[in-house]
């Protein structure tokens, strides 16, 4: 007999842990480069339960958000670089713990 | 245990080990570099799951462009700038927090969905599954469906572009602009004089005033006796 | 193998003459760019004879598949690339290619000396090869490619001499940036046209779900639809494949139904039957549609074929090098549309049974009025042109309206029977053209060196020689023989005298009329046999004014009287056109009509009316007295008064100044589109320094001010002031110590997100854990 195959919990679950990390990295990092890539981690998670469930549900739709959130990403990630480039060349500093003038 | 099973809980570990490298590592570009291989045991599963096409835009845009993206920017501004700030001096609960706030996420969601509470819905059988997420199919949904969506990420690109070019580009002072720069200091100064010369000269001061009068800088002070 | 499977070379083999020419043009010397260049053109020309020889031999010509070009089965997009070969499209290859190779020859010699010379001829290879896209197309999409393509090598060989010094002919300036700005202006025009035309081949989809002809219409009708289908023709439709049932044409309800064999066989079917189109949620008859699409497409005919209202642009199109021009009005792009109708004889056919137009025009009659008028008012202009080729760009306009009048009224072999004759003696006299600046241009530097300074020019600057500028000319007879004759030939084909090609095409055009008014009883017809009349009248009437201002006469400049032959290269293409001006019109000979039968195989509605002796013999003697009255105008006399004006110029007064300025066209788009555009610009400018910026400061600000000096003075000092201070102090120490969870630094803030989403979680979660 076939094995059954995988329930949609383990990716589910899977998808939560990755996010998490990701969560983590944006909270424990000081780098903002690195705080970017854990929002590109959580992003990603995300993505990987968008497509598990249109799997499951046998649903293009789910696949079609994950393309949108991937060019979405992709703006994201080109105009984000470029502030941190603005702001590394301003304060030569990426430490976002340093950015802190909005309390003043 | 099947072969799928087997597959996922090798390829979910290199992601985690993957994700929490990233994390942990000093250097940033070891950091870029687990992201990588997480982005790429994220497209297997894709593959897995029936989404090939979607699997190979993972690998091409986001394993490929736009974390060489990342690799770029890292370099650009050094690598040895980035360090790993996970003991801070000024934000000390901060840490502990955040790992208690993560585990209870998985926690929390991990309950829910293991439990079964969360409605599971049954597989499809394999033959649907294999057209599942060819380019075809994803085209054919794209280009009708979500047209509108899909012409207006276009436009998102497109002033994602712009915004990145204007936000980066070196901006080089002209003549003009510095000409117009310095000539509003120059009226900024005069006002500040105007009212200082003011504030000496008023008759009936009140407290403050005098307080604030005497702290003022000189040279504005003789002209207003 | 068929020989009708060499027709992709038609268009590949200029191809790989650009390529060449653009990889390795750089490393040759001007020879072996012009034999590159002239050998692909020549070859193209070849295979278009060995098609027209294969289709004499009574062949039914074929489609031939290149790619699948659009495919997408999914939403059941199938639009392949394939080739055509019937009498129609080889027609227009054989002319395309035949006056193309004469002129690539005649501009080696023009060319000489050009520092971009290579580009010059990829260019002009590349304008060969689109206009070939085009008549080989088998749908309307390669239609269209080659339709743009076409546009974007005008654009570019107009612009060519983007550096030079030319005038610009509204204000006289001269500066290298005009050149470019009659580039655009083609570009830009053309594009209005090609908007109407996108839009005819969108709903052209929208009604027939395909963009293919069909197959080639001889082997319909002999053969039937079953046949064919299981026969030669490229397989468009799996619907009617053979052996599966043939879909009926139209449904129970009356809705029109796609049968996938192509676009004109499926509107005869669709009119027969008198259905509906669905369009979204409307019906809309078919026979409504088809007047739709034939006036949209009639939008893209004056846009490239240079008719009312979209001709400005071939006038300025005259900043080009001479070849281009010739290329240009001769053989490429402008014949573009007079095809396109005849290529859509089937729908125009269809659309002129539909009434719903006011007047009872039907599309044909429009097309046909189009082209009467433009004819006629190209013709007035021309007379009032002092430029050598502005004159006969506005012949080219004329002749234009002559074909798009004639495939207008039916007379599809006419139109096309004047299009391959024009073809022939409208390069022939550009390139004559070309050779009299050439040697006005050479008796320049001639007269120059001999320290010989001009008394007095003409043209767009005083003292500077317009070597295009018909006053600057006069008396060339004898120092260019060669170019003299072949002028001639040209200038009596063009007036229409007998035996010169022009006389038989135009004849024909005229009898469609004359039988459109007579026989069908339609006013249309008389209206157009009249304007062309009168046009005719004009075009005999400024071809002798020209031929005596250039050549006859004393010559009236220092560089005219020294003016020399030109080489062989240059004269011998004209020769050739010479002889096929003068015979050309034996390819459609009274009697036996061999180019009629010769395009029935692709041109349904063709047919052919016997020649008419009365009409012709009117028609000659018009145009014997227009020419005579150039002769007492022009010859009896010097061609200018004493100081340089026109012989008319001064008799016609204004109305001279009218037509000198084409009708005021220029002006009139000037006022009606560029100024009311350029106002809109400056008002919206206005309006955002004047209201928003200024309206801000001055409105907001002042006002706010007043306001704030009021409130601020007794109100504020005595009653708020107190009840403000109160709310602040409280504010102030409840901020006091509040701000101490505005820590400033972004993790802190995610962290509380975090918290956050993990309230939401629970939130949403925890019904589901523990809730039932």
């Amino acid at each position: 007999m076939e094995p059954a195959p995988l329930n949609i919990s383990a990716y589910v679950v899977l998808s939560a842990i990755l996010f998490a990390m990701g969560a983590l990295g944006v909270l424990i990092r000081r780098n903002a480069i690195l705080v970017f890539m854990s929002v590109e981690l959580m992003l990603n998670a995300a993505n990987l339960a968008l497509i598990a469930f249109a799997r499951f549900y046998n649903q293009m739709d789910g696949q079609i958000l994950v393309f949108f959130v991937m060019t979405v990403a992709a703006a994201e990630v080109a105009v984000g670089l470029a502030l941190i480039v603005v702001i590394f060349r301003t304060r030569r500093s990426i430490n976002i713990d340093e950015l802190s003038r909005l309390k003043d | 245990m099947g072969l799928e099973t087997f597959l996922f809980i090798i390829v979910g570990a290199v992601a985690v080990a993957a994700a929490a490298g990233m994390l942990f590592s000093k250097s940033g570009i070891h950091s870029a570099l687990f992201l990588v291989l997480n982005l790429a045991c994220v497209a297997v599963f894709y593959l897995m799951l029936s989404a090939p096409f979607m699997a190979m835009v993972q690998i091409t845009v986001y394993a490929g462009a736009i974390m060489v993206l990342f690799l770029f920017v890292i370099m650009l501004l050094g690598s040895e700038r980035i360090d790993l700030g996970l003991t801070d001096r000024r934000l000390g609960f901060q840490t502990p927090a955040a790992f208690a706030l993560a585990v209870l996420f998985i926690v929390v969601v991990a309950a829910a969905v293991l439990t079964g509470q969360i409605p599971a819905p049954q597989p499809v059988n394999d033959v649907q599954a294999t057209t599942h997420g060819g380019p075809g199919e994803v085209g054919a949904v794209l280009y009708t469906r979500y047209l509108l969506p899909f012409e207006m990420v276009a436009v998102l690109l497109l002033a994602a572009t712009i915004g990145a070019v204007v936000l980066a580009r070196d901006v080089i002072p002209t003549k003009r602009s510095q000409r117009a720069q310095m000539g509003r200091i120059r009226e900024l100064r005069q006002m500040i004089t105007t009212i200082e010369t003011e504030a000496a000269s008023a008759p009936g001061a009140d407290g403050e005033g005098a307080e604030e009068e005497a702290a003022a800088p000189a040279p504005a002070a003789p002209a207003g006796e | 193998m068929e020989v009708f499977d060499l027709v992709p070379l038609i268009v590949f083999i200029p191809i790989a003459g650009l390529l060449l020419n653009a990889w390795i043009g750089r490393y040759l010397s001007e020879k072996g760019i012009a034999w590159i260049a002239c050998g692909a053109a020549g070859l193209s020309f070849l295979v278009a004879v060995a098609l027209g020889l294969g289709l004499a031999g009574g062949s039914e010509g074929k489609i031939v598949p290149i790619v699948d070009w659009i495919k997408l089965p999914a939403v059941g997009v199938d639009i392949p690339w394939a080739m055509r070969v019937d009498t129609l499209s080889v027609t227009m290859m054989l002319a395309v290619a035949g006056v193309g190779t004469l002129i690539h020859i005649y501009a080696v010699g023009y060319m000489h000396g050009d520092a971009r010379f290579g580009r010059f001829f990829i260019y002009m290879n590349l304008f060969l090869a689109s206009m070939l896209l085009l008549v080989t197309g088998n749908n309307f999409l390669v239609l269209f490619v080659g339709w743009e393509l076409v546009g974007l090598c005008s654009f570019l060989l107009i612009g060519f001499w983007l550096h030079r010094d030319a005038p610009d002919p509204e204000t006289g300036i001269i500066g290298g940036i005009k050149n470019t700005n009659a580039a655009k202006k083609a570009f830009i025009v053309n594009r209005v046209g090609d908007f109407g035309f996108i839009l005819a081949i969108l709903l052209i989809w929208w009604t027939f779900g395909t963009l293919d002809f069909g197959p080639i219409q001889g082997a319909a009708h002999a053969a039937g639809h079953e046949e064919v289908a299981a026969g030669e023709v490229h397989e468009a439709a799996p619907e009617s494949a053979p052996g599966g049932e043939a879909v009926a044409p139209v449904t129970p309800e009356g809705v029109c139904q796609p049968t996938g064999e192509g676009v004109f066989p499926m509107a005869e079917a669709f009119m027969a039957a008198g259905c509906n189109v669905k369009l979204g949620s409307a019906e809309v008859p078919i026979g409504t549609l088809i007047v739709v699409v034939t006036l949209l497409m009639l939008v893209g005919v004056t846009g490239k074929s240079a008719q009312i209202p979209l001709f400005v642009w071939l006038p300025d199109a005259m900043a080009g090098p001479t070849p281009v021009s010739a290329l240009i009005h001769a053989a490429t792009m402008v014949t573009a549309g007079v095809y396109l109708v005849t290529r859509n004889n089937v729908l125009y056919e269809a659309a002129r049974g539909v009434n719903i137009l006011p007047f009872g025009l039907s599309p044909p009659d429009i097309v046909a009025l189009v082209g009467a008028i433009t004819a006629f008012m190209a013709g007035t202009i021309a007379v009032a042109q002092w430029d050598i080729k502005r004159v006969l760009a506005y012949s080219t306009i004329s002749q234009l309206g002559f074909m798009v009048a004639a495939v207008g009224l039916g007379g599809y072999v006419a139109g096309m029977f004047h299009l391959v004759t024009h073809a022939f003696f409208k390069a022939l006299l550009f390139l004559a053209a070309g050779s009299v600046i050439h040697g006005v241009e050479h008796g320049a530097h001639h007269a120059h060196e001999h320290g010989t300074h001009e008394a007095r020019t003409f043209g767009y600057r005083e003292g500077v020689l317009d070597p295009q500028d018909m006053r600057n000319m006069g008396g060339l007879r004898r120092r260019m023989p060669v170019t003299f004759w072949v002028y001639v030939i040209g200038a009596l084909a063009l007036a229409g005298i007998f035996p010169f090609a022009g006389f038989w095409s135009k004849d024909e055009i005229l009898l469609d009329a004359f039988l459109r008014g007579s026989e069908y009883g339609d006013p249309t017809g008389w209206l157009v046999l009249i304007l062309l009349i009168g046009a005719a009248a004009f075009t005999a009437f400024y071809m002798g004014r020209q031929v005596f201002m250039i050549f006859f006469g004393a010559p009236r400049t220092q560089a005219a009287g020294h003016a020399s032959e030109n080489p062989p290269i240059m004269t011998y293409p004209l020769i050739v056109l010479a002889a096929l001006s003068t015979l050309g019109g034996l390819l459609n000979v009274p009697g036996l009509h061999p180019f009629g039968t010769w395009l029935e195989q692709s041109v349904p509605h063709a047919h052919t009316a016997d020649f008419n002796v009365l009409l012709a013999l009117v028609a000659l003697a018009i145009a014997g007295v227009a020419v005579a009255l150039a002769v007492v105008i022009y010859y009896m006399r010097p061609a200018l008064t004493s100081d340089g004006l026109d012989r008319l110029q001064r008799p016609l007064g204004p109305l001279w100044t009218f037509l000198h300025r084409k009708w005021l066209w220029d002006e009139a788009y000037h006022n009606a589109v560029i100024r009311p555009f350029n106002a809109l610009g400056g008002l919206l400018a206005h309006l955002d320094v004047r209201y928003l910026r200024d309206g801000l400061d001055q409105g907001l600000y002042g006002g706010f001010n007043r306001i704030a000096a009021f409130l601020g003075g007794d109100f504020d000092l005595g009653i708020i002031d107190r009840v403000v201070n109160g709310v602040g102090r409280v504010t102030q120490q409840l901020a006091g110590q509040a701000r101490h969870l505005q820590t400033g630094y972004v993790r802190n803030y995610a962290l509380s997100v975090m918290l956050g989403v993990l309230a939401v979680l629970l939130i949403l979660l925890l019904p589901l854990l523990f809730g039932q």
